[in-house]
């Protein structure tokens, strides 16, 4: 019974896409069942979550098949948090997405795809099989090809092609990575591979390996140089599905690129340093880019890009205060991230536009939901005692403990940069006077909007909110997370012990 | 046979790669679609290529004694492939909707999304 836990919230997702596809043509059932097996799906990561943290990592062999035979299903403290993670943000997104999507899309079965998309993070957070993780991928990114077609618009086509393009690129390298890997080990499975790559000795070859996964993960994580795919494509579709893509797809890329380079291409300086500097570019450029952008999703593209500079940075300094902050980052950017592309989402319903020259006066009109939207925008910057400001601290004082100053200039750097981005934002959007736009024709303002449609929109956006203000102000619970998951993952005997069951004491 | 077809997985490859690097449309899927067999074979190779032992352990015996094929490259291979196969057809659909909605093919043409908004 409680074995089987780990693999509940994926069945769960599974179930719900099927039910969904019996549904098609029944919209406001889809809706309903859609947020409704949100909350369910909520309900059991939180139940998984309370289980991880009281009783250590568990682990479900597919078919019963001892470790390195079968499919292992690891559900280690990182998994798990990000398991809730995405149950989070998927539910805010089903709640936004009931009300935003236009009933067009969603009679081409956007819920099934969507909770396809959700089922392929939680799967990829869950395996402990490289091949596995590599079909995961996969089931991700043909949902999001499907959700970021959808529709057919122009500038949607014309974003999908690039999207798609680098996307099955770097899966193809994934794929190659896997076979040299493969062909070294002759596993698949991620404890065992971590055992018999330490073993091997032609590290010419394994490195050669490790950089192939770099480059792989590096592209759907996003990072310099390998992320123009991202702010060609994310702002085209509609603003539900930039949330979930901005939120989750690009994380899932860092998850990869943390399980890998500390369970099993551990210790390999050349590949540290090459990770720091691609961070540390990652954050400059991707600051750079968002300075120039005037259209809103535009701008939080290009952030989302110089944030994940914040999550590898972490990861190429590689000590456990590091990791720590990474880790935290991670937690943190994932909310701030969905809520920022939904809040993108509210101003467009209510403007019309998304272009910040043409936008202002929100202040004025809608006093409250500016106090609202300031949340997440501030947390992101990092003012304390919202949430970005902590794991800052951590990086920097990884850094200093490293005497890594380049590091530490880059991340105060862009988070300056982030400051000056928020800033321009805020002031253009709600303090600005308001700019007279022409009334858009056949367009549904959210004046107009009937009231279970406007709380729908503003209810998801609330409640991202709090979790925002909760990772702030509780920072205390949340750094005691990422510490703990910091040191499972610097201590990787565990996750194997847990996968072969050979240590009896899996409690930390 | 291991170089003759670690050769060709380097043509299909490097084949694959130029034909993503060129502007037309069909040329990027066709590059995909031989990028992907390339991937398949190094897959098929790396597992170590053995002829007519296929995986059976005799009726009498309890465990493996002679060399034998590796069932696992294969099983990867076939997902891999039909994965492949969706992912194509995808594109295949991608390309012709594009087409008909930004009447080109030339990818150098398709940046209306880059400009402002």
């Amino acid at each position: 019974m409680t074995q089987q836990l780990v693999l509940y919230p994926l069945l769960l997702q599974l179930f719900l896409s099927i039910i969904l596809m019996f549904s098609w043509k029944r919209i406001s059932w889809q809706r309903v069942i859609s947020i409704l097996g949100g909350i369910l799906n909520l309900g059991v990561s939180i139940w998984l979550f309370a289980y991880i943290w009281e009783n250590g990592t568990q682990t479900i062999q597919a078919g019963n098949w001892e470790a390195p035979f079968g499919i292992t299903f690891v559900a280690d403290t990182l998994a798990v948090t990000l398991v809730l993670l995405t149950s989070i943000s998927g539910v805010a997104v089903s709640a936004f997405s009931a009300s935003s999507i236009i009933p067009a899309r969603l009679k081409f079965g956007y819920f099934p795809i969507f909770h396809f998309l959700l089922l392929g993070l939680i799967g990829a957070f869950l395996t402990g099989d490289i091949f596995n993780l590599y079909v995961w991928f996969e089931i991700i990114i043909i949902s999001s090809f499907v959700l970021i077609t959808l529709g057919g618009e122009k500038a949607q086509l014309e974003g999908a092609v690039k999207y798609f393009t680098l996307n099955i690129l770097a899966s193809m390298i994934f794929l190659t990575a896997i076979a040299v890997l493969y062909g070294l080990t002759g596993s698949l499975n991620m404890a065992d591979l971590s055992i018999k790559v330490a073993a091997i000795e032609n590290r010419g070859l394994v490195e050669i390996t490790a950089i192939l996964f770099l480059v792989a993960f590096g592209i759907k994580a996003a990072v310099f140089p390998l992320y123009f795919w991202l702010p060609a494509s994310y702002h085209t579709p509609p603003s539900a599905v930039s949330a979930i893509f901005g939120g989750l797809l690009t994380k899932v890329g860092v998850y990869a690129l943390i399980r890998v380079f500390t369970l099993i291409f551990v210790g390999d300086v050349f590949m540290q340093d090459t990770i720091l500097v691609m961070a540390i570019l990652t954050l400059i450029s991707g600051g750079l880019g968002a300075l120039i952008q005037t259209n809103l999703r535009k701008v939080f593209s290009y952030l989302i890009i110089c944030h994940i500079g914040y999550m590898i940075i972490g990861l190429g300094m590689y000590t456990e205060v590091a990791i720590a902050g990474t880790i935290f980052y991670l937690i943190h950017d994932i909310v701030v991230k969905t809520n920022l592309f939904m809040v993108g989402g509210l101003i467009y319903r209510i403007k019309g536009t998304n272009n910040i020259k043409s936008l202002g006066g929100l202040y004025a009109e809608y006093p409250r939901l500016s106090l609202l939207i300031a949340i997440p925008l501030f947390s992101l910057v990092g003012i304390p005692p919202l949430s970005g400001f902590w794991p800052k601290l951590s990086l920097l004082n990884a850094g200093f403990n490293d005497q890594n100053w380049w590091a530490m200039g880059a991340i105060l750097f862009a988070s300056l940069i982030t400051l000056v981005i928020i800033a321009k934002v805020w002031s253009n959007v709600v303090w600005k006077d308001k700019v007279e736009l022409p009334k858009r024709i056949n367009f549904r303002y959210f004046e107009n909007l009937n009231k279970t449609r406007k709380i729908q929109l503003v209810a998801p956006i609330v409640f991202l909110s709090l979790i925002s203000l909760y990772i702030g102000f509780g920072a205390e619970h949340v750094q005691q997370l990422s510490t703990r998951v910091a040191g499972e993952l610097m201590d990787n005997q565990q996750y194997i012990d847990a996968v072969f069951k050979t240590g009896q004491n899996l409690k930390p | 046979m291991e170089i003759v077809l670690a050769i060709m997985i380097g043509i299909l490859y490097a084949a694959g790669i130029y034909m993503i690097l060129r502007r037309s449309l069909v040329k990027l899927i066709l590059g995909i679609i031989i990028l992907g067999n390339g991937a398949n074979l190094l897959i098929f190779l790396l597992g170590r290529i053995t002829k007519g032992s296929p995986p059976i352990i005799p009726g009498d015996l309890k465990v493996f004694e002679a060399a034998y094929a590796d069932p696992i490259p294969q099983a990867l291979i076939l997902t891999a492939i039909v994965i492949s196969f969706g992912l194509q057809s995808f594109a295949i659909i991608l390309i012709k909707r594009a087409y008909k909605v930004v009447k080109t093919d030339d990818l150098d043409e398709m940046n209306a999304i880059d400009q402002d908004s």
